[in-house]
């Protein structure tokens, strides 16, 4: 059974793998209310990142949002054709529009992040 | 802002057609509806309905109004005949200058009093109105002008794109049809929209053709409507704020609070035209700030305001700065995707050393330099019309 995404509070979800990494993208949430698109910057492969920490930043014609690594740990890959179709990021978020993925210093931390309901919950609220 | 933001005649239209609202100046406005480009490309190519009921918008009648007026625009109005628009500045003589600008504004000669008399309209910035209206009155005189602040009591909406003038016109009768279609760019008439008595004029912000409308408070949804309904079938869109400054963007129009401030120099920001320093007969016109602008035009300024075009998609902001060879040479005053042009675009103040069209910058995008040149504004030119 795949393993539970979780998400943080500032919109970005991660998800382990069966190799100890785990993907990281934005909800489709996110992408939602951020509308229009035009740019995004990845980290570089290698960047040592901490819980909370800026990864990037993803521009739409309105306003410059960062994205924050949800755990602490490496970033190993990045998704580096998304830069190109950031219309993906809206078609299949949790999917192809994946955008880094991270070797987390503590798989414990995710424990830690919102499960799906309560990220909802947020969201609602 | 603090206090509850006021609503428009149409803010309920917007909240229950998916309307993304912000308090802007103090007004719950729509950013967007569905999307910024989307709403931008729909101008465009068809027409685009905003809600601008948030500008100010404000009457001058009695029989000394024109001559007050004149006394107290920067721009000559004294060959305004009725049913013509005309841009300018509302200046004070305050501040280390010598002059403050107050706002931008749109002034208009409407038809003439029962006695005769001139009357004038004039809309200002919603971000600047009540500032403007208290000063005007410290200035007016007891006798002879009487200035009514109408922005509660009309709504405004505007039209604008290729298909614009077509969707108001199929809401009036033959005769105002006639008379809106045949008006010239600036120009304004009183007709019957959808059945309401209205001021339109050929007036926008947003580079191209299109109405404005205004109408009576309890009208306007109606009427907003109407126009909606009309021009829906043809791609018309009704669009937000945000397709608002993309769109005025790529015109190269100013906006007070960015290009235009309270400190600028008219002359650098290419607004001469908006200041009529001498008569018809070459003496020097007085008005408040007018020295001090006279000493402006005679002194230019070392920065000018020139367009950016750049080679990503990734927007400068207002505030970034523009670099040549390790040396700040500018500031961006207005940046961001230009829908229309598919690249980054903005406005900035350079030195005029750089300011040479052609001439290679970098902008410090969040310290990221992005390379870009000098254009002239505007940005986008709409085509000319098929005759």
């Amino acid at each position: 059974m795949a393993a539970e995404m979780k998400f943080a509070k500032s919109h970005e979800w991660i998800r382990p793998e069966e190799n100890g990494l785990a993907t990281v993208g934005i909800s489709s949430y996110a992408v939602e209310a951020l509308t229009d698109l035009v740019f995004m910057q990845l980290p570089p492969v290698g960047k040592k990142v901490k819980a909370g920490e800026s990864i990037g930043e993803i521009e739409s014609v309105k306003a410059v949002s960062d994205l924050y690594a949800p755990v602490s740990g490496e970033i190993v890959e990045v998704n580096a054709a998304l830069p190109n179709q950031l219309e993906t990021l809206g078609t299949d978020p949790y999917g192809a529009g994946w955008i880094v993925r991270i070797k987390p210093d503590d798989p414990s931390e995710m424990d830690s992040l919102l499960d799906r309901a309560a990220y909802e919950a947020q969201i609602a609220s | 802002m603090t206090s509850t933001p006021l609503r428009t005649p149409l803010a309920a239209w917007h909240e229950s057609h998916g309307g993304r609202m912000v308090d802007f100046a103090g007004w719950w406005m729509p950013v967007q509806y569905t999307s910024i480009v989307d709403e931008h490309l729909a101008t465009r190519q068809a027409a685009g309905l905003f809600d601008v009921s948030h500008m100010g918008r404000l009457s001058i009648d009695g029989p000394a109004a024109g001559s007050w007026l004149e006394s107290i625009l920067t721009r000559s109005i004294a060959d305004l005949t009725a049913g013509r628009f005309r841009y300018t500045l509302i200046t004070s003589d305050e501040g280390p200058t010598g002059v403050t600008v107050l706002d931008d504004a749109v002034v208009a000669r409407e038809a003439d009093a029962p006695d005769g008399s001139a009357r004038y309209a004039m809309v200002v910035n919603a971000s600047n109105r009540e500032r403007v209206v208290a000063w005007l009155r410290s200035k007016c005189p007891a006798d002879g002008v009487t200035l009514v602040d109408r922005t509660f009591a009309t709504g405004m909406i505007a039209v604008q794109g290729p298909l614009a003038v077509a969707a108001v016109c199929v809401l009036c009768g033959d005769d105002d049809a006639a008379r809106v279609a045949g008006l010239g760019v600036y120009r304004g008439t009183r007709a019957f929209v959808a059945g309401q008595p209205a001021a339109v004029s050929r007036t926008g912000y947003t580079g191209e053709d299109g109405l404005e409308v205004v109408v009576a408070a309890d009208a306007v949804t109606d009427v907003w409507q109407a126009i909606h309904d009309a021009g829906s079938p043809r791609g018309l869109k009704p669009c937000g704020l945000g397709a608002r400054d993309t769109l005025r963007l790529e015109a190269g129009m100013p906006l007070y609070g960015h290009e235009l401030v309270a400190t600028s120099d008219p002359f650098a920001l290419g607004l001469g035209l908006a200041v009529t320093l001498t008569d018809g007969s070459g003496t020097p016109r007085s008005f408040p700030g007018s020295d001090a602008l006279a000493r402006m035009q005679a002194t230019p300024s070392g920065r000018v305001r020139v367009g950016l075009v750049f080679d990503s998609k990734r927007a400068a902001r207002e505030g970034s700065p523009v670099v040549v060879q390790g040396r700040t040479v500018g500031t961006v005053t207005s940046g961001s995707l230009g829908p229309t042009l598919g690249c980054a675009v903005a406005m900035t103040l350079i030195d005029r050393d750089h300011a040479a069209v052609g001439t290679a910058v970098d902008v410090l995008v969040r310290d990221t330099p992005q390379a870009a040149r000098v254009v002239p504004l505007p940005f986008y030119r709409r085509p000319a019309p098929r005759s």
